[in-house]
Order: C-alpha cells, then structure tokens, then sequence
C-alpha cells in the first residue's frame, strides 16, 4: 500500500519547550490512521505543521505528501493540495449561518456575487451526508458544539478533501453522534478519502483504526499495525502512558449526608425564541458528600439548566427555587451564585472558562481573588504558591504558570479551568463534562478529585455525555430530555441501556 | 531555583511517565527568551530614551535644558492624566472618544464659575471633577448597562459636548484665572530650604522617590523569589531599576537647578502611582484586564463587569475634568476650541504605550511613555522648526510603526 503521507524527523521548539523532537508519522492511502498520546504530547502542534499553520522553516524535518516533499507556508497551500484541519477548537463564525460558513472563503459566486440559491442546496447536500439536520440558514451561534463539530466537517467535504485531519472531533459529541460520526469516517475511507483521527476516546481508536500512531512527550513511542494484530485499548494506554493503568475509575466510599442543593420547579426559555422552553420544571437535589450525574443527549437542556442557575448566565423568563442547605438562595447574579456556594465549570472553555490571552496563574485565581488578596491588594506571592499548587495537583503541562494560556494544549486549557474552580472552594460544584479532551489518565486524576471533594463533604454534579464515565463515579443519576428530567437512578441500579431507554421512552410520549 | 528547572520538576503525585512538559531547553532563563517576551515593556522604555536622546543631539542640547524640561511636562500634563484613565478604558475593551470635548467643557464650566460667578477656586475644582465624574458616568451607564458600543457613545458625546462647551462659553473666551488658579498648572513646589540657585526641596523628593521607587522593586523581587518565580534576570533587574532610578534623579536635578518641581508634575506622579498600583496589585484591577481579555468568562467567573465598566467611564471623566483644570489654568482662559483633538493624541499614547486594541492588555507606564513619546517628539520637532505638516505626518508613522510592532511580536511569540 502507497503512502499518501510521511512527516520526516519533524521537530518543533517553542521558547522554552521542545514540543517535537524528531516525530515520524506515515499515513497510507484511504487508511483512518489514529493519533493517541497525553495531553501535551504535541498532537496537535504535529498537525498544526501539516496543515501550514505553522509554515515551512517554523519546524526541522519534511513533510512528504503524494511522493513530493511539500512546504506548506499557509493553510491555503495544505487545502490546495486536499488537507483539511479540522483543530480542536472549533472555528466558525457564529453569526453567519450554516452554508455562509461552510463555504466561506471558498463561495460559490459569479463575478463576485454569491449565489445564494446554489449555495443554500448545496450545503444542504453536505449536511445531509453529514447526518445534521438543520436548516442550512441557521446561525451557527444558535447550535451547540457537537452541531458546529458536523458544520466543520460538511465545510471539509465542500472543500474536495483527500487528507481530512480531525483533531479531537467528538470530545464534544455523545457516543450517538460519536458513532455517527466515526461511520461518517469509514464512508470517507470507501471513496479513498484518507483521514488522521486524534482522540482521548480510545475504544473508538481501536474501533475504526487502520493504524495508530503514539506520541510521548514530543516523541514518536510506536506505530500500530491494526490489520496485523488486533490492538486494544490497554496496547494503546500502555504505550501512551508507558505502563498500564489497572483501573479506570478510582474506588469510591460514599458518606452521603444531609440535603445541600435542593433545586424544585426550574424553568428556563431560549433567551431569543421566548416561546420555546428549554429546561421544564425541573426539580432536583444533591446532597453532601455525593456525586450526582446528570446524563442526556446532546441538546437535552444540561448545560442550559446548570448555566441559568449560576447567575441566569443563560436564558430567560427563569422561574423556580433553588435551597442551599435548606435555604433559599439567591443565585441570580454570579457574583451571589458563589457567595452561595455554587460554582459552575463550562464545558466551554474557550469562550466560558478562559481568558486565553492571560497566563495560566492568573485564570487560575480569578474566580476567587479574594483568596489571594489582602483587602483590595492582591499578595503576588500567595497568588504564586496558590497556582503552583494547582499546577502540581492537576499536573499541569506548562514551562511556567506565567505561560499564556493559549500556549498550553486543550487538555491542560481543561485543567485550568477545573484548578479555577477548585480554588474557588464551593458547596456545591457543577461540572460541564469536565474530562473533555482529557487523556485517560489524566482523567483517572480528575476523576480522584472529584472523589476528593466529595469525601470532604462536598456536592457534586457532574454533566457527562460518556455515560461510563457517569456510571463509573456517580452516585446517583438524572436523565435529561428535550428540557425535562425524565428519570432519576441510583448508581448500583444504572446502565447504559437503562438511561437509553429513559430517553427514547420519553422521546416517543 | 530557576524557572525552567521549576517546569520539569514534578509533585510527588506524578504519573510515572512524567517525563515533563516536553524536553525543556537546557539551561537557567534564558536571556534571549526573556527578551522576547518582554520586549515591549522594556522596548517602549528604550524608544523613550532613544528618541529623548536624538533630538537632546539633534537640537544641540536644548530639549533637556532645565526651562525647555519644565515646559516639556506642562505641556504634555493633560494628555498623560487623560492618557491613565484611557488605559483602563482600552484595556476593559472600550474607547473614548469623548474625552477632549469633556475637557474643553470642563475648563470653560470652570471658567465661568470662577471669573463670571466669583466661586471659590477650590469649591469650582472639587464641582468641576464631580460634574467630569458625572459626564463619564452617564456615558458609561449607556455602555455598561444597555450595551450601547463605547465608539458610538463617546461619539455622541464628543459632539454633545463640544456643543455645550460653545454654549457655557456663549461663544467667547473667558479669563484670565486668579492667580492662585494658575497655580495649578505654572506653579511650582515651594522651596523649605533657601539655596540659590537649586530647590533643594525638590530634589530631597527626587531622592526620595527614586529610592522610593528602588525599595518597592527590590522587595517585590525577594517577595517573588520568596514564593520561588523570579523569571527576569537579575541583570536585567539591575540595570531597568538603575535606569529609572538615574533618570528620576537627573530629572529632578535639572528642573531642582530652574524653579523646582511643578505642582502639575506631582499630580501626575501621584496619579501614575495610584494607578499602576490599581492595575498591577488590586483586585479591581486584575479584573479589568480579565473583562478586556475575554467578557464572557470573566462575568462567569463572578466578576460584576458592568460595574466595571460603567468605573471606568465615570473615572475617565473625572481624569478628563481633572486635565481641563489643569490645561484651562495653563491657557489662564478658556476657549472653546479647547481640547479638540486630543482624544486622538490620548488614544495614540495608549496604543503606542503598548496596549492592545482588543482589550486585556496595556499598562499605566507604557501609557505614560507614549504619551511622552508623542510629547517629547512635538517638542524636538518644534525646535528644530519642523513644520506642523511632517509632524502630524511623522507622529502618525510612529504610532503606526509602535502598532505594527506590537502585531508582528504577537505573531511570532
Ligand atoms: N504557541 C505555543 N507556545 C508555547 N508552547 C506551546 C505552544 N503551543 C503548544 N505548546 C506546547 O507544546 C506542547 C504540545 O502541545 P499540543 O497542543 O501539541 O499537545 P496535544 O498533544 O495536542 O495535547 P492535548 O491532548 O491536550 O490537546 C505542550 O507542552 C504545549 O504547552
Ligand atoms: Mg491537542
């Protein structure tokens, strides 16, 4: 079999850090070719020099695609040649619509004037490949991340893609739209379309992987022939992390105590469509020293209910009663939220959780700079051991906490958000898929906080749309549909297939 | 401890692979890597001096002659106080365009208080900074509360304003100020010691400040070498606080040799002290930068940031109030064609200073720098008789360039 790829000995350095040294990737013809490794471990800095964001002559080694040595010095020079990026943070503009977006830059105009009716049909097309159902006028704000993560690729598609590269694409997706997605792959490979699938959700590597490649540290650890032998998910850790990781959950010893968040008759409208109710009275509780999930497809109104109680940061027309320790709080600005005890990690850091253009210490301490200050005056040298003890605890990848956080990859940004919130010491901590773009072992650590703080006495609400990882930590589950809660299961008595059919059930009503 | 050290070693939780966070470059903090991440800060310092040193040859010695100093800073005194409050206005993310009108109202309202209605001169100063306080504040309650683009705002206040200054004026120019309003701007600290010749005063506080100055720098630096992040080198350290500290004391020297420190030149001090200290150590501060760097996290993160900016707008009126004292008492009359464009002369300070037009970023010390820049460069070009055309053209190249410099080391970083 041909290769349609081969990055040479490629080495990258940022001031004061060798992301890549001497990488080796090869990438055969119409193959899904896998790339697994720790966060931090350069994934997407290698992809980044594939795609020319960072051009020829910002990194050593060469890039042989199609048998020629390329030297990319943009990304119009990659897509030219039939590579398409997909980057783990998504990059469309919110207040065009669906087609304005997937041809942007690329429009199907005559003499300078769009077509709108071609445009409108044929992104309609890629969005029936795709598998998205929407309107092609839609705005791209008014969908939520998995709907944007289907956007990107429709654009790839309209793009006359021969390399797609995705990296990180369904961190945001639940495991139907992962698997809708992954099919979508497996499709691509039929028309020849080769792709390089970077992901933390390793039973999907194994499942649709024709090779996998592993990076350690800016290093190329192994290349796995999937053909050849059949690799499991404990191969890949193995050689991620460089041993095997006996567990994925830590264990858990509940001491369950008395009612901390009591939430009755909660109501939530769409802050534009006044007449379309997003969360429907809903009532729910967590106690002390519990761990709460809160489970649903994509869409089902978690992130919009958890966001309208801290602070009404999202929706309208908000009605209903939330107790903190059987007292009524006011939570209605996020100020009060966390003087109540509330905190509330997104699960979208790039616009919610950080800023980006700060370093690293200073996102760290922002939720609470009370707890660096004296007064007004902030005690540098606090705020300093503060941070540096964070970084300690939830490992985090950084030359320096005085490093912009823009510098640090996506699953260290994730980190730093959840080190924000820590700090911020709450009652009650609500958590937006907060392994998103975690690898597996790092979660093993997010997973032994959360148990951490639950063994303190803390309450916990975590909103997942990896079921196991719900199953695995929880004590107790919600399910959540199209705004209402539809069912509510101890942890012991939880199942995959139970809380699927809570959902379809009321799905049918 | 070095920084980089601090990045390899690990906790003791550590995975076992921990092999940390890449390879990291061999070696203590690398003066190179210091210098380009820090190369504005200390860049717009050098410009400072690399252009104060130009024309100080270029004029054959007249720019820093004690007379030609003094004046130096009188003239630039309103553009630095506005230029302090603009930073904080640019880096929440905002504009004000509306500062130069606030300030020729300001001034003529001062006028009219003081030499056509015979009010106090200290009652009109501490009317004229509330009333500046209100004007900011109105406009900022559109800005912060309805969400109205400062540009379109402060636009409407520009014309509002100018109008009204018209109006209070009723066209005409009013003066002359009382002597002890001009103080305000053409006096000068009063002399305890009698020594001819020198105001020994004025120097004693120029010591004073420098060491001042010194003392606050060396024990930040043990502080942070306390908590185990020093990442600017020591020669580094050495050589921007002996620079500062020898320019101070210089200064203070050639304006101690003329008539001393001006009473303007104190408020600035105290100003860019109590603001650097505001952007740098409090908490309000911090949060400013956090609202300018990105809104959305920032108010999720528990940060009241309408009230915050509605702060900022309500400050930069009084700083503009507070410049329209200061530039009226200098004229001694006020003129309806007060202030204008000096929004535009601020704005350009601040971008040149450093800050960035997205918001998040920009300091108190880089605005000040910039405005004098920009102060130092009109005088110079003055001078040596530039006419007013190249040096409307040459002050725009510069703070295109200072711009274009920020953008190019944004990328390559
Ligand atoms: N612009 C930059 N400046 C400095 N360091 C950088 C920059 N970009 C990346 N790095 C560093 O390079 C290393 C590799 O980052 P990269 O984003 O490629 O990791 P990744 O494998 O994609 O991780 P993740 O799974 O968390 O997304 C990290 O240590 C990161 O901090
Ligand atoms: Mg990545």
């Amino acid at each position: 079999m041909t290769h349609i790829l081969e990055m040479r000995d490629i080495t990258k350095t940022f001031p004061g850090v060798v992301a890549l040294d001497n990488v080796n990737l090869q990438v055969r013809q119409g193959e899904i070719h896998a790339l697994a490794g720790e966060n931090g471990a350069g994934k997407s800095t290698l992809m980044k020099i594939l795609s020319g964001v960072y051009p020829y002559g910002d990194y050593q080694g060469d890039i042989v695609y199609e048998g020629e040595v390329k030297k990319f010095r943009g990304i119009a020079d990659s897509e030219a040649e039939g590579i398409v990026i997909i980057h783990q943070e998504l990059a469309l503009v919110p207040e065009l619509s669906i087609a304005e977006n997937i041809f942007l830059g690329n429009e199907i105009a005559r003499f300078g004037v769009i077509d709108w009716h071609a445009t409108n049909e044929l992104a309609a097309d890629h969005l029936k490949w795709v598998g998205l159902k929407e309107s092609p006028r839609t705005k791209v704000q008014d969908l939520g991340l998995g709907k944007q993560q289907l956007v990107e690729i429709a654009k790839a598609l309209s793009k006359e893609v021969k390399l797609l590269i995705l990296d990180e694409p369904t961190s945001s997706l639940n495991e139907q739209d992962s698997a809708a997605l992954l099919k979508l792959l497996a499709e691509f490979r039929e028309r020849g379309i080769s792709s390089i699938l970077i992901s933390h959700k390793l039973n999907e590597i194994s499942q649709v992987a024709d090779s996998i490649t592993v990076l350690r540290d800016g290093t190329t650890v192994s290349t796995l022939d999937c053909a050849a032998a059949s690799i499991s998910e404990d191969d890949i850790i193995r050689d991620m992390v460089g041993r095997s990781l006996s567990d994925r959950f830590p264990p858990r010893h509940p001491k369950i105590g008395e009612l901390l968040l009591e939430v009755e008759h909660w109501s939530v409208r769409h802050p534009q469509h006044l007449d379309r109710r997003v969360v429907k009275d809903a009532s729910f509780t967590v106690r002390r020293g519990e761990v709460v999930g809160l489970a649903g497809l994509m869409g089902a109104g978690r992130t919009e209910l958890a966001m309208s109680l801290f602070g009404r940061s999202y929706g309208a027309d908000i009605a209903g009663e939330v107790r903190i320790r059987g007292k009524a709080v006011d939570v209605s600005t996020v100020e009060r939220a966390i003087a109540a005890g509330l905190c509330y990690a997104t699960e979208d850091r790039k616009s919610y959780g950080l800023v980006l253009d700060d370093i690293v210490k200073h996102n760290l301490t922002l939720a609470n700079l009370e707890g660096v200050a004296n007064g007004p005056v902030i005690d540098h040298a606090r705020e300093i051991r503060v941070a540096e003890d964070y970084r300690r605890r939830l490992n985090i990848k950084t030359s320096s906490i005085a490093q912009k956080t823009l510098n640090l990859s996506g699953g260290n940004q994730q980190k730093v958000v959840l080190g924000k919130w820590l700090f911020a010491d709450p009652e009650v901590l609500i958590l937006d898929e907060p392994t998103r773009g975690i690898d597996v072992g790092a979660k093993y650590e997010i997973y032994s906080i959360i148990t951490d703080l639950a063994a303190a006495g803390k309450g916990i609400l975590v909103i997942s749309s990896e079921m196991p990882e719900l199953l695995g930590i929880c004590d107790r589950i919600y399910v959540m549909n199209a705004g209402r809660l539809v069912g509510e299961l101890p942890a012991a008595e939880a199942s995959q297939e139970k809380i699927m059919s809570m959902i379809i059930r009321t799905a049918e009503k | 401890m070095t920084s980089d050290e601090q990045a390899v070693g690990r906790g003791p939780g550590d995975r076992a692979a921990g092999r940390g966070a890449g390879a990291l470059a061999e070696g203590g903090p690398s003066h190179f890597h210091f210098i380009r991440t820090h190369l504005r800060e200390y860049g717009i310092l050098v410009a400072l001096i690399a252009i104060m040193a130009f024309f100080q040859i270029a004029t054959d010695g007249i720019l820093l002659k004690p007379v030609n100093l003094t004046n130096l800073i009188l003239q630039n005194s309103y553009i630095v106080i506005m230029a302090v409050g603009m930073l904080l206005v640019i880096v929440s993310g905002n504009i004000d365009l509306s500062v130069g009108s606030v300030l020729g109202f300001v001034g003529a309202l001062a006028a009219v208080m003081i030499v056509q209605w015979d009010v106090n001169y200290v009652v009109t100063g501490i009317a004229c900074l509330a009333v500046g306080a209100l004007i900011g504040a109105a406009q900022g309650y559109w800005i912060a509360y309805w969400k109205i683009p400062s540009f379109i705002v402060t636009l409407a206040g520009m014309l509002v304003f100018r109008g009204l200054t018209l109006w209070v004026l009723a066209g005409q120019s009013v003066g002359p100020f009382p002597h002890s309003f001009q103080l305000l701007s053409s006096g000068f600290i009063p002399d305890l010691f009698a020594v001819k010749g020198l105001n020994v005063f004025s120097l004693l506080l120029g010591i004073a400040a420098s060491a001042g100055l010194a003392a606050l720098a060396l024990r930040s630096r043990l502080r942070a070498q306390k908590g185990g992040v020093v990442d600017e080198p020591l020669a580094f350290f050495l050589a921007k606080n002996g620079l500062v500290a020898v320019a101070i004391l210089y200064m203070t020297w050639l304006l101690a040799a003329f008539r001393g420190l001006p009473n303007v030149l104190i408020i600035m001090a105290l100003l860019i002290a109590l603001y650097s200290f505001v952007t740098t150590r409090t908490t309000t501060g911090r949060r400013i930068y956090a609202l300018g760097g990105n809104e959305k996290a920032a108010r999720l993160s528990g940060i009241n940031t309408e009230r915050l900016t509605f702060l900022t707008f309500a400050n930069m009126g009084m700083l503009a109030a507070l410049a329209g004292l200061v530039f009226a008492a200098r004229l001694n009359t006020a003129t309806p064609k007060a202030g204008i464009t000096f929004e535009l002369d601020v704005i350009a300070a601040v971008f040149i200073g450093g800050a960035s037009m997205s918001g998040g970023v920009g300091t108190v010390v880089g605005a000040v720098a910039g405005a004098f820049i920009m102060g130092v460069m009109n005088n110079g070009m003055s001078i040596l008789g530039i006419g007013i055309d190249y040096q409307q053209v040459i002050k725009g190249l510069v703070l295109l360039a200072a711009v274009i410099f920020d953008v190019y080391n944004k990328n390559k970083a």
